[in-house]
């Protein structure tokens, strides 16, 4: 059913490039749209209590390649089902957002976005290294195309960052996967009657393959992965290639981007890196937790001096997922959770930030913040949405961001060292409050810069390019979808329409039952969390055993000052 | 020696069908001389049937390369040679037609062409097949010198002449190199003949190591092959020959002697033996030690210098360059045990990647051969620098693909084959051991990706320029033939035809490793039909000693 799933955006690709040209918006439409409303069926109705499953559902395998191992196996969790319904979503939407921005070149435009759609699912539901690592590649393809024939003036440097960046990454990351698969193959799998072990690439195997592996070992696997992974997220010195790939993108590229491509990164690191290496990952937890934060504080400094809002928004994608990585290298259920529930979210209202951006940039044709003001006096309707949606980004409590970024900074501040086990709510951990506290500082300047835009582009008096040619006034505003404006040289009405209002609603109900009411979300991701937290506890348990006394008791002493620097930092964080 | 002769069908075949295009090129009839290339197909199509339908026997060593290499033979040599059918005396047949000149067989190529193509490719079955060294030399030289003559025959300009000699004149040195390097393993191990090579080699490592003058047998034959395969430090010519040949000649170039050196090279190292008695191991020192320091050196500089050129040829010479690096990789790391048909068996990943490369490489050159420009000189040109295919899309879009999918195919894309091929190399280099290798190839993958993706954008994205070179372009007659022959082949090629690829990997399945290793202390192991003579030598003589005798 996954495959079909995997199939049916695919299928409408095959059919884009034989469709007449004005068939071809309805014919994506109807497969992305198709895809939701099975994806929707699947994981809503198909009495499926995802409460409760503790495997995968869904699974699915198709011998493919028997003679080196290869396989098409697939599943989901409830992590990756919940990204995926998350992509299924983004998918009419993105075709949606298209409609009037893409009038040249439409077959390509929504083959590419189609067949994207499909590699976006089969990454997270894929079940085997090969077939993940195929579809997370064959994701670059379809942005390149997006990127480098659809995109604004810069576009060929930025599809050629974004290509080479990732597919860096990822060749190392394949490089220990296979690392992995053939230590399975030589040290533990029943020898064959070759004399080899029998090879496989099956992904759980593969995670518990990896565990048994001697601790050096376990190292240089995690830090291949992370560093394939770590470009996609974009972890911080790694980013460079985002902002550029995110402003020269088409308003859907930039959607899709953020909305889904940036969390193959981080769903990556929590359903093969960790689990893979927990050993590793508690030991190289505080250097990813450094970068992370680096990357949340110091970009969000950076987003402050953009003139751009789109670049903003794109460098505020790194700052942000510098807060999941915090999270889930918390390492603890909380922090899990947290990450999780920050991909899906920021995949909403940073999307939604994107669409919002794109419907201004088809209007005024300029993303420039000196240029654009008091759009609000404009475009009532785009206004709201727009405020609602940096506020929800920005976290504010009621909106969904506020809660998974909380969960991300308690569970860092919980995963405090053995010391605070004992307490209520710590959990075994090396992050620590000392984390927490710097990582606050780029919540305000998150929030600082989320406002100043909101304060230039929606507020104050009214500034736009077509000023000069005598389109001022404030007044009126937009009497909502349907209306051409007049005066208008494009055929979009003055404020959003119905087509716009439709592309955000969606998202809109999402992020605000998700901040009120976040619960059936996160419970379906407790076992999942539970079960890589338990996974870490042991990795340290064996570590703990094998420092000896010697070590444990420097531990304990690092933890005992861990407490007492946090104690004066916990009252600092009180005033 | 008629057992021998019964395993070579394919070649006898192709050889007779060459002798017919010979005397039917220089027909005075236009109709008969334009039978030549579908004769060569048909020989072709012929030879490939005769593979499948008679039992191929090569050494014990690897029993099924042979059938493989002559069935890789005969597909990319139809690609080939679907290329290579507009070129020959296309001018000339031209002036003839219009009434400028009058057919004179004694200008016409078309013949001379046709059947160095076909000799060329018989030598490569040949060198599949090759049992022993003087066989080997004999059928590398064959693969060889009718390219040399194609190189400076294919096309009127200086540059050509040019290539064709330094072709020749490093090639004759190349092959002086690797016949020493024979001489010496001859000296050695006292036999030529490759499964008493290998025995003899087993016997010297058990009686406290190998002879000098076998290792220094070896590794000059290594190093004269690898002019073959284009490896440093051989590798000086490659670019400009690339260039200089006109391109479906180049395609040849990348492709034949390539897989000629390496069959060759893949037999010697089967016959020195990868460490342990099963073939699982390491090459013995400092042979290992030499060809690592090659792989790596190949790779790197192949690479970034790709990454500097602006001429598509060069770039993809470079690049074949680099290939060769990656083979040397699996080569290196070696087939991992007997009766290895998993993944990480490095002797089949080079196999399949043979196959991979071959048919990505043929693609990307039939784009730049079925587009000319005008030169200076008024006539016309063929296509070379990156200007010539920017914004190709615009022009060709069939054509713009073809180019796409042959370098994602060659940067090792996945879904395409060159994926499926490059995986097993990364496994195989694992498997043996070689971590940092294998992080060297990644790496060196990443930096290929960067020219492979210039080729990409360039055709797909950018508009052609208006300098001028851009509006001078037409496609060539032929241009329509090889386009569907290769869009049919790149397309089909990679993943969805999967049971294909299973198939290489079946025939490349270096089933009965063992058996000449085990031979010298237990029964040989069962062979699909054993040879007499191969077979009953190595158990004749379980006790041989290196006795320098002619047999």
């Amino acid at each position: 059913m996954l495959l079909v799933l995997i199939l049916i955006p695919l299928l409408a690709a095959l059919c884009v490039p034989v469709l007449p040209k004005k068939h071809v918006y309805g014919a994506a439409m109807l497969g992305t749209l198709g895809a939701l409303a099975l994806g929707v069926f699947m994981f809503a109705f198909n009495g499926i209590d995802w409460l409760a499953i503790t495997g995968d559902a869904y699974t699915d395998r198709v011998s493919w390649m028997p003679r080196i191992g290869l396989q098409l196996s697939v599943g989901v969790d409830q992590v990756s089902g919940a990204l995926v319904l998350l992509s299924l979503l983004l998918g009419p939407i993105t075709v949606a957002c298209s409609k009037t921005a893409i009038t040249e070149r439409v077959r390509t435009y929504y083959g590419w976005l189609l067949v994207l759609q499909s590699a976006m699912i089969g990454v997270f539901v894929a079940r085997d290294v090969v077939m993940f690592y195929i579809a997370f590649e064959f994701t670059l393809i379809p942005m390149f195309v997006l990127i480098s024939i659809f995109g604004g003036s810069n576009r060929k440097a930025a599809a050629i960052k974004f290509f080479l960046y990732t597919f860096t990454g990822s060749v190392i990351a394949l490089a220990g996967l296979l690392y992995v698969a053939w230590y399975y193959a030589t040290k533990i799998s029943p020898p064959s009657v070759g004399g080899a072990g029998t090879w496989t690439f099956d992904l759980e195997t593969l995670k518990s393959a990896a565990r048994q592996m001697p601790a050096e070992q376990q190292w240089w696997v995690f830090l291949a992965l992370m560093l394939g992974f770590a470009v996609k997220v974009p972890l911080f010195p790694l980013h460079t290639w985002l902002p550029l790939a995110h402003t020269e993108a088409p308003t859907a590229g930039s959607v899709v981007l953020a909305g889904v491509l940036l969390k193959l990164g981080t769903y990556a690191i929590y359903a093969i890196a960790v689990p893979m290496s927990p050993g590793a990952a508690v030991a190289f937890a505080p250097v990813v937790a450094v970068l992370a934060i680096i990357g949340f504080v110091l970009i969000g400094l950076v987003c402050w001096v953009q003139t751009d809002v789109k670049k903003l928004v794109a460098y505020s994608s790194v700052a942000h997922l510098g807060v999941c990585v915090l999270g889930l290298f918390a390492l603890n259920p909380t922090g899990l959770k947290g990450g999780l529930l920050y991909m899906i979210n920021h995949g909403l209202s940073t999307g939604a930030l994107f669409l919002l951006i794109g419907m201004i940039y088809e209007r005024f044709h300029t993303r420039n913040m000196n240029e654009l003001g008091g759009l609000a006096r404009r475009m009532p309707v785009w206004a709201s949405f727009m405020v609602f949606f940096a506020m929800a980004s920005v976290g504010l409590p009621g909106l969904n961001g506020f809660v998974s970024e909380f969960m991300c900074l308690l569970g860092a501040w919980q995963a405090g060292g053995t010391a605070w086990a004992g307490l209520p709510g710590g959990t075994p951990g090396v992050l620590g409050p000392a984390y927490v506290l710097i990582a606050a500082v780029g919540m305000v300047v998150g929030a600082m810069y989320t406002l100043m835009m909101v304060g230039k582009v929606v507020f104050g008096p009214l500034k736009t390019p077509e000023d000069e040619h005598g389109h001022g006034g404030g007044h009126g505003g937009g009497p909502g979808g349907g209306h051409d404006d007049p005066h208008g040289h494009s055929k979009l009405p003055r404020d959003l329409s119905a087509r716009e209002i439709g592309t955000l609603l969606p998202l809109a109900a999402l992020c605000l039952l998700l901040g009120l009411y976040p619960k059936p979300l996160l419970q379906a991701f407790d076992h999942s969390a539970q079960k890589t937290h338990q996974l870490v506890v042991e990795a340290m348990k064996q570590r703990a055993a094998a420092a000896g006394a010697t070590a444990a008791a420097g531990t304990a002493g690092t933890a005992a000052g861990k407490l007492e620097g946090s104690g004066t930092a916990g009252g600092g964080a009180d005033q | 020696m008629l057992d021998k002769i019964s395993s070579l069908w394919p070649e006898i075949c192709l050889f007779s069908v060459t002798c017919v295009v010979m005397l039917v090129g220089l027909s005075s009839s236009l109709r008969v001389r334009k039978l030549c290339s579908p004769l060569a197909a048909l020989g072709l199509l012929t030879a490939g049937f005769l593979v499948v339908t008679t039992e191929a026997s090569g050494t014990s060593l690897l029993p099924n390369m042979p059938s493989y290499g002559k069935l890789l033979t005969c597909g990319v040599g139809l690609l080939l040679l679907l290329l290579l059918s507009g070129l020959p005396d296309r001018r000339y047949e031209a002036m003839v037609a219009t009434g400028r000149t009058r057919f004179s067989a004694l200008r016409t190529v078309r013949a001379e062409y046709y059947a160095f193509f076909l000799f060329s490719l018989t030598g490569l079955m040949l060198c599949a097949g090759a049992t022993n060294l003087i066989w080997l030399f004999l059928a590398l030289e064959l693969t060889s010198l009718p390219t040399y003559v194609m190189v400076a025959l294919s096309s009127q300009r200086e540059r050509s002449l040019e290539a064709g000699v330094k072709y020749f004149f490093l090639g004759a040195m190349g092959a002086a190199v690797f016949l020493f390097g024979f001489a010496l393993i001859y000296g050695g191990t006292g036999t030529v003949d490759i499964d008493q090579i290998a025995y003899a080699i087993r016997g010297q490592a058990q009686d406290g190591g190998i002879n000098t003058i076998t290792l220094a047998g070896m590794l000059l034959a290594l190093l004269g092959l690898c002019f073959k395969i284009a490896a440093v430090p051989m590798h000086f010519y490659t670019p400009d020959v690339y260039q200089g040949a006109a391109s479906p000649v180049t395609a040849m170039l990348a492709f034949v002697p390539k897989a000629a050196g390496f069959f060759a090279i893949t037999l010697l190292l089967a016959a020195l033996g990868w460490g342990d008695l099963t073939g699982h191991g390491a090459l013995p020192s400092p042979i290992g030690e030499v060809l690592t320091v090659i792989a790596v050196l190949t790779m790197t500089i192949g690479n970034v210098l790709a990454v500097l050129q602006t001429s598509v040829k060069r770039v993809l010479a470079y690049s074949s360059i680099a290939h060769s690096g990656y083979m040397l990789v699996a080569l290196v790391a070696g087939p991992g045990g007997s009766g290895n048909d998993s993944i990480t068996n490095g002797v089949a990943a080079v196999m399949l990647y043979l196959l991979a490369y071959g048919v990505a490489n043929v693609a990307a050159f039939s784009v730049l051969s079925t587009l000319e420009r005008a030169a200076p000189d008024g006539t016309t040109d063929e296509s070379d620098d990156f200007a010539d295919i920017r914004g190709l899309r615009k022009r060709a879009p069939g054509l713009a693909w073809v180019m796409v999918l042959a370098a994602l195919g060659l940067m090792g894309f996945p879904p395409l084959l060159g994926f499926f091929a490059k995986l097993p190399l990364f496994a195989s280099g694992l498997a043996g051991g070689h971590v940092l290798l294998v992080v060297i190839l990644a790496l060196n993958s990443a930096i290929a990706a960067f020219y492979y993706l210039r080729l990409v954008s360039v055709t797909l994205l950018e508009s052609p320029d208006g300098a001028g070179r851009a509006e001078s372009f037409a496609m060539t007659p032929f241009a329509n033939r090889t386009l569907a022959g290769y869009i049919a082949a790149t397309v089909i090629v990679g993943a969805p035809l999967v049971p294909l690829i299973d198939e290489a990997y079946d025939a490349t399945r270096v089933a009965q490793w063992g058996g000449v290793y085990n031979a010298a202390g237990a029964a040989p192991s069962p062979r699909p039909r054993p040879t007499p003579g191969v077979g009953e030598q190595t158990v004749e003589e379980p006790e041989a000693e290196v006795v320098p005798s002619v047999r």
